[in-house]
């Protein structure tokens, strides 16, 4: 048993050595000087060089950035939601000709991801005049998302207790009302955890953006990094400090709302 | 009623109708201006499989979806039945494990590419210690790829996990507690009962390794955009490169139409066959 123990955390601890490593290196690397970083790439600073971080979080580019990014998620964020929950709720509650035929049909969206219809796509946010708008990457990440967040929402609305409708039909309340009043309450879990999951994917995301904008003043981050990256090519101290910088927000809502991101990511994407 | 159009219109302009387009716009020699006139039929196709960087970029990501099973599959494994335990620093250490696969693409690949740079890098300095010179593993053809996978492993081995230990946990204990009465120790219990247990999570783990590698962009761009001499290709970065940054719309949308056609056979095909039951 002991030596099982022994494996066990010399196993753990090669793992966790693998992935921070190069997490903590990123961190530190921002506090260096050019030349430390070149002779001290793993260490503690000899000197905290915090004019590296200051600089950037007083510039009004990385806030623009984040910005772009914040906004760009919110929009995606809160109109997947009302979409999706909307005809999630058709597809829950209402019987008609052809209902499983049209939640197919929204379904086969899960096949294939956007990548492979991109140039038609830019042709088409093109001839609608979106081109370089935050609404032309958007439409398009609200629409791939949509079959995945109906699916999710679908059962989750089956799920409530159908008395629950009887009764509030039988009082004289209508579908509507319903909805409103008494499903997307119930739902809040399930609403958080797909916008969660929205939200990561539109804050990541790089191959919509990078086809559909042309103005700097529109980048979100992760497009903004490609470009400072260009600009200051041999300066890693700035440029792992700019790293930091841009993947704090996601580490500060890692810890706040891990319970809805790891349930999102893994068990949401299980029952997709 | 009215609840139903605004997701079956914003799903047939942004998805169906492109999806359907790429197939009509791959017939054509097309820059992306006024409107497609010049009919080649199949020849895009034939430029695309004619294409030598193309049959690369598909060798890649066999070798991505290769690399995912060997390696990162028994990793996420051996960790999650560690970590599905109760002990102190366990859910931090889950926690931990999962961190880099909700760090963007992008941010991941210039962390690496610091990691691999060759005068600043973190294995510079390794190589260094021992008074070596360190290669450029991003600079050659023959290492760029090898150098990719690893940050891959790096970067989705926690989501595997994290399925694992999700899996371990809903896992019925009475019938694990029954085999360890019927004298089944330690090794025998992982191989002959608890694996077992896991096949449908592994079959679903499989999926999203092989979903995962057909859209592998991101990762690659910061790192060596496919290079050097279009060696670090994937299917989607070959289309960007090739289709999208050239405006060779016919092109690009028969590599589209091609990645299409690979991503919905397997998804049928794999639904179909192994993961029937669930």
């Amino acid at each position: 048993m002991d030596g099982i123990a022994v494996f066990k955390g010399f196993f753990l601890a090669a793992a966790l050595l693998f992935v921070l490593t190069p997490l903590l290196a990123t961190v530190l690397g921002g506090f260096k000087s050019l030349g430390e970083l070149r002779t001290n790439p793993f260490g503690l600073p000899s000197v905290w060089e915090w004019r590296n971080y200051a600089d950037i979080i007083l510039s009004s580019r990385y806030w623009g950035l984040l910005g772009n990014s914040l906004t760009i998620a919110l929009l995606t964020v809160v109109l997947t939601l009302v979409v999706a929950a909307m005809a999630a709720f058709v597809f829950a509650h209402l019987q008609f000709f052809g209902r499983e035929m049209l939640f197919a049909y929204i379904t086969t969206g899960l096949l294939f991801p956007a990548a492979t219809a991109i140039l038609p796509l830019f042709i088409k946010v093109r001839d609608l005049g979106l081109l370089d708008s935050y609404f032309g990457i958007v439409l398009p990440q609200v629409a791939f998302g949509l079959a995945m967040s109906i699916l999710l929402l679908r059962r989750f609305f089956r799920d409530l207790p159908p008395e629950l409708l009887e009764a509030a039909l039988v009082d004289g309340c209508s579908y509507i009302g319903f909805f409103l009043h008494i499903t997307l309450p119930l739902s809040r879990p399930i609403l958080a955890t797909v916008g969660t999951i929205v939200f990561v994917h539109s804050w990541n995301a790089y191959l919509v953006p990078l086809v559909m904008l042309n103005s700097d003043s529109l980048y979100p981050w992760p497009l903004g990094i490609m470009v400072y990256q260009g600009e200051y090519s041999s300066e890693w101290n700035l440029i792992l400090a700019f790293i930091t910088l841009t993947i704090l927000p996601t580490i500060l809502l890692f810890l706040f709302a891990q319970k809805h991101i790891v349930a999102g990511l893994t068990a949401g994407a299980v029952k997709g | 009623m009215l609840f139903l159009p605004p997701a079956v219109l914003l799903f047939t302009l942004f998805v169906v109708m492109p999806a359907g387009e790429a197939g009509w716009y791959s017939a054509f020699n097309w820059n992306g201006f006024g409107r497609p006139t010049r009919w080649i039929g199949l020849d895009n196709y034939r430029y695309v499989f004619e294409n030598r960087a193309f049959g690369i970029a598909l060798w890649n990501n066999v070798l991505v979806i290769a690399v995912s099973l060997v390696v990162q599959l028994p990793l996420a494994l051996t960790l999650a039945v560690i970590l599905a335990e109760r002990f102190r620093g366990a859910v931090a250490l889950r926690l931990v494990f999962f961190l880099p696969y909700i760090l963007a693409e992008i941010a991941t690949g210039m962390i690496f590419s610091f990691v691999y740079d060759g005068n600043y890098g973190l294995l510079t300095a390794i190589w260094g210690w021992f008074g070596a010179e360190a290669p450029h593993l991003l600079a050659s053809p023959a290492t760029a790829m090898p150098a990719i996978l690893v940050v891959i492993v790096w970067k989705y081995f926690g989501f595997h996990m994290m399925l694992f230990i999700a899996a371990l946990q809903g896992m019925d204990r009475g019938v694990i507690e029954a085999a360890r009465i019927d004298g089944a120790t330690g090794w025998q219990l992982q191989r002959h009962v608890v694996l077992p247990l896991l096949y449908p999570t592994i079959r679903l783990s499989i999926f999203f390794v092989v979903v995962g590698s057909l859209q592998l962009f991101d990762l690659v761009m910061p790192l060596t955009r496919g290079g050097p001499a279009d060696a670090s290709h994937t299917i989607v970065s070959f289309l960007y490169t090739f289709g999208v940054m050239r405006m060779r719309v016919g092109f690009g949308s028969a590599v589209g139409v091609i990645l299409f056609v690979i991503c919905a056979t397997f998804a049928f095909t794999y639904k179909r066959w192994f993961m029937r039951d669930e």
